[in-house]
C-alpha cells in the first residue's frame, strides 16, 4: 500500500514537527548512522520482511486475536469494546514485535551482543528471549527499584541467559536504566547493538520502533472491519514511552473519523508530583537523545515520575506522540493508579482476562470514553500485555494473599 | 552539514591560551570540575586554586540529572551538588566569582536540556556577562545545534563540539569547522573516568583532526597523571583532566586538588623547543 507524502503516516524522522532529532554524544553518531542505513536497506529487502513475517507467524503467534468484551463494556456506557490481544504474544506483550525486528537487524549488521533497558521487564524479557533464539550475548539494564517490584521478570531474563544489571544511579528506574545502557553503548558500540524498547530516543529509534510495532494497528484495522463492517470510532492505548500506542495508532492516522486516545499514568493524581503524565503536565525538552515532551523542573532537570505500573513510570515520551498531540490528531489523558487497578480487576472478573497494569490504564480510560461516545460507538483497545508479572503488586493492592503465605 | 567558515574576526581567549602554550614549547592543561561540589563556595575556591596552580583553561560542569557521558566519579559529585540544591543561577554566579579572581578562560560544560530550558539566547547572554568564554556540549552535535551556533556567534562565545574515534572524516571536518576555542577529541570510546592507558586511538584521532584542518585539538577522557598529560601533548594541543581532579577534591579537599593540578601542569611544559 503506497503512502501519499502528505499522509500523517509518511513521517520517517529524524523530526516529527518540532520533535525528535539526535541529541547524543558524537561517539554514538556513527552507530546511529549505521543502524539507519541498515534499516533503510532492510525495509526494502523482501527477504528481511519474509523472515520477520515467518518469525511472527511461527514464534510470536501473529496475527494476534481481537476479542470483543461485552460484559466489561457494560460498565463503559454500553459502547462496543474490542481488545487487540497483544497479551497473547509470546513473552506476554507487544514488546516482542519490535525486538524481533531489531535483533534481525543486529544479525544483518553482524554484531554479536545486544543490550537493552527495561522498566516493567517486558522489553528486557523480550530482548533476552530473542537473544537466546539467535545466540547473542545479552545484557539488560534495569533500575534497582524495578528489579524489586518486578522480581519475577528478573528471574525470567536470567533463565533465558541474559545478564541483568541492577542500576543504582539517579532515581533507579527506567530513565536511569536508559542512561546506563547508553553509557554501555558508547563504550562497546563496535560489538554491540542497542535494542531500544520504545518509540523514544535518538533517530532512527522512534521511526524504526514504530515501524516494527505498526503491525498491531494494521492487523486490528482489518479485523475490526471484518467483525463490525466499519472502522472504530476510537482507538485507545496506554502511553509510557509510547510504543504500543504508536503501534496501534499508526494504521489509523489517515482515518479522520477515528479518534486516537493515549492514556498516561496519572499516578496518585496530576495535581501533585507523583505521576508520569508527560504529555498532560510536561514541557518540551531534550531527554535520552530526542526533543519531546518531558517532566522537568525550571532548570531542565528531569523530574522523577511515579506510577504503580513500572512500564509507564517514565518522565519522557516518544517524539511522534508529542507531535500528534501538538497538531491535535491524538488526545492524551491521565488515568490514576486507582482507576487502572479497578479496571484491571473489572476485566479479570467480567471477561476472564487479566491485563498488565500498563494496559489497565487504557482500559480505565476506555470505560470513561465509552460513556461519552455512547452505546452505538465502537472502541478498539490495545491490550498491550498480560498481568502475570503484576500478580505480586495486585495481590498486595487488593489484599489477595493469605497471611503468612510465602509469595514469590 | 555546512562547510561554510563562520569563524568570526574576534580572537577566542581559549584558542589564544592554547596557541601561547604551544609557542612556549608545551601544551594546554584543561581542568574539569563540577560546579556545586562539594558546595558552591568550595567549587569556586577549587577552580581558583587549580587556575593558580598551572591549569590553563577551566572546564566547569553544570550538574545535570541525566549525564550520559559521565562515569561514576563525576556522577557521584554532580548527584551531590544537585542534592545540595544547585540551581542554574548558581552556575552563572560561580563563573562570575571565578573570572573576577583569575584571568584563566572559563568554559562551561553542560548537557543541552538545561540550556534549552533557560533559553539559548538568554543563556549565552548571561554566560558572556559572567565572563564565561563558551560552552562544551557533550550531547549536542552540530547537526542539531543551529540555535546555539547563532547565539554563540551573536554573543561572541566559544563552542566546543566533540570528535570521536568513530566519527567519519566528514564529521571531523564538521566538528572542526563548527567548533571555536578547540575541538574536544574523545580519546576512547567510552565515558569519563581515569584509565591506566590513554588509548592509542587518541593519537590517530588527533592526526585525522589535523587533516581536517584543526589547529587546536584537545584530548580528554581517561587522562589522570602528569605522564599521560605529557604523552598526549606530544601530539595534541591540550590535555583535559576531569575525574582525577574530582577524586582528589573528594578525597583530600582543595589543597589536594591544587597539588595534583601543579603536578599535572609539570607534564604540560617543556615538551619541545619553544618557537
Amino acid at each position: 500500500m503506497s503512502i501519499e507524502p502528505d499522509s500523517l503516516r509518511a513521517q520517517v524522522g529524524p523530526y516529527f514537527g518540532d520533535f525528535g532529532g539526535r541529541f547524543v554524544p558524537e561517539s554514538l553518531v556513527a552507530a546511529l548512522d549505521e543502524l539507519s542505513a541498515e534499516y533503510e536497506l532492510a525495509k526494502v529487502d523482501p527477504a528481511f520482511a519474509a523472515e520477520l513475517t515467518e518469525l511472527h507467524r511461527s514464534y510470536t503467534g501473529r496475527p494476534s486475536l481481537i476479542t470483543e468484551v461485552p460484559r466489561f463494556a457494560a460498565h463503559g456506557g454500553g459502547a462496543r469494546i474490542i481488545l487487540k490481544r497483544e497479551d497473547l504474544n509470546h513473552t506476554g506483550s507487544h514488546k516482542i514485535n519490535n525486538v524481533l525486528g531489531q535483533v534481525l537487524l543486529t544479525k544483518r549488521i553482524g554484531k554479536k551482543r545486544v543490550i537493552a533497558e527495561t522498566g516493567a521487564g517486558q522489553h528486557g524479557v523480550a530482548t533476552a528471549t530473542a537473544a537466546a533464539l539467535f545466540g547473542l550475548d545479552c545484557v539488560i539494564y534495569m533500575g534497582e527499584v524495578d528489579t524489586e517490584r518486578q522480581a519475577l521478570n528478573v528471574a525470567r531474563m536470567r533463565l533465558l541467559g541474559a545478564e541483568v544489571v541492577s542500576v543504582t544511579t539517579g532515581s533507579r528506574t527506567l530513565k536511569d536504566a536508559i542512561n546506563d545502557a547508553m553509557r554501555d553503548w558508547v563504550t562497546n558500540v563496535e560489538t554491540t547493538n542497542y535494542v531500544f524498547g520504545t518509540v523514544a530516543g535518538p533517530h532512527p529509534f522512534p521511526a524504526m520502533v514504530r515501524d516494527f510495532q505498526k503491525i498491531i494497528g494494521e492487523e486490528a484495522r482489518q479485523q475490526v472491519l471484518d467483525l463490525t463492517g466499519r472502522l472504530p470510532d476510537a482507538v485507545t492505548a496506554c502511553v509510557g514511552g509510547g510504543s504500543n500506542a504508536m503501534g496501534i495508532f499508526h494504521a489509523f492516522l489517515d482515518d479522520p473519523g477515528v479518534g486516537l486516545y493515549g492514556f498516561e499514568a496519572g499516578g496518585e493524581g496530576i495535581e501533585g508530583l507523583r505521576h508520569a503524565a508527560t504529555l498532560t503536565k510536561g514541557r518540551p525538552g531534550v531527554l535520552h537523545g530526542a526533543r519531546s515532551m518531558m517532566l522537568q523542573d525550571e532548570d531542565g532537570q528531569t523530574v522523577e515520575s511515579h506510577s504503580i505500573s513500572a512500564g509507564l513510570d517514565y518522565p519522557g515520551v516518544g517524539p511522534e506522540h508529542a507531535w500528534l498531540a501538538s497538531i491535535g490528531r491524538a488526545t492524551y489523558l491521565p488515568v490514576t493508579d486507582a482507576e487502572a487497578m479497578d479496571a484491571l480487576r473489572l476485566l479479570s472478573r467480567t471477561e476472564g482476562i487479566i491485563p498488565a497494569i500498563e494496559s489497565a490504564h487504557a482500559l480505565a480510560g476506555t470505560l470513561e470514553l465509552g460513556k461519552r461516545l455512547g452505546p452505538d460507538s465502537i472502541i478498539l483497545v490495545n491490550l498491550s500485555g498480560r498481568g502475570d508479572k503484576d500478580m505480586e503488586t495486585a495481590g498486595r493492592y487488593f489484599d489477595l494473599l493469605d497471611a503468612g503465605a510465602q509469595q514469590l | 552539514m555546512t562547510n561554510t567558515d563562520i569563524r568570526p574576526a574576534f580572537t577566542s581567549t581559549v584558542e589564544a591560551r592554547i596557541n601561547a602554550r604551544r609557542a612556549a614549547g608545551g601544551g594546554a592543561l584543561i581542568g574539569y570540575l563540577p560546579l556545586g561540589f562539594p558546595t558552591l563556595t568550595e567549587s569556586i575556591d577549587t577552580a581558583v586554586a587549580i587556575a593558580n596552580n598551572g591549569v590553563d583553561i577551566l572546564e566547569l560542569g553544570l550538574p545535570y540529572s541525566d549525564p550520559v557521558m559521565d562515569g561514576p566519579v563525576i556522577q557521584a559529585a554532580t548527584v551531590q551538588a544537585l542534592a545540595n540544591g544547585f540551581r542554574l543561577k548558581h552556575g552563572f554566579e560561580a563563573v562570575a566569582a571565578i573570572t573576577a579572581q583569575v584571568d584563566t578562560p572559563v568554559l562551561v560544560m553542560t548537557y543541552w536540556n538545561p540550556v534549552l530550558q533557560y533559553g539559548v539566547d538568554r543563556f549565552a547572554d548571561d554566560l558572556a556577562a559572567a565572563g564565561g568564554a563558551g560552552l562544551i556540549t557533550p550531547d549536542l552535535i552540530p547537526d542539531d545545534a543551529q540555535s546555539w551556533l547563532d547565539a554563540s556567534e551573536r554573543a561572541g562565545l566559544d563552542r566546543v563540539f566533540l570528535a570521536a574515534p568513530s566519527s567519519s572524516d566528514e564529521r571531523l571536518v564538521q566538528a572542526v569547522t563548527q567548533s571555536r576555542g578547540f575541538v574536544y577529541a574523545v580519546s576512547t570510546m567510552g565515558i569519563t573516568g581515569a584509565r591506566s592507558d590513554v588509548d592509542s586511538a587518541a593519537r590517530v584521532l588527533v592526526t585525522r583532526l589535523r587533516a581536517a584542518g584543526s589547529t587546536s585539538a584537545c584530548v580528554g577522557l581517561g587522562i589522570s597523571t602528569p605522564a599521560q598529560v605529557r604523552e598526549v601533548l606530544e601530539y595534541a594541543d591540550g590535555a583535559i583532566v576531569g575525574s582525577a581532579l574530582v577524586k582528589a577534591l573528594a578525597d583530600g579537599g582543595v589543597a589536594a586538588v591544587a597539588r595534583l593540578a601543579a603536578e599535572l601542569a609539570s607534564g604540560a611544559r617543556d615538551i619541545r623547543a619553544a618557537v
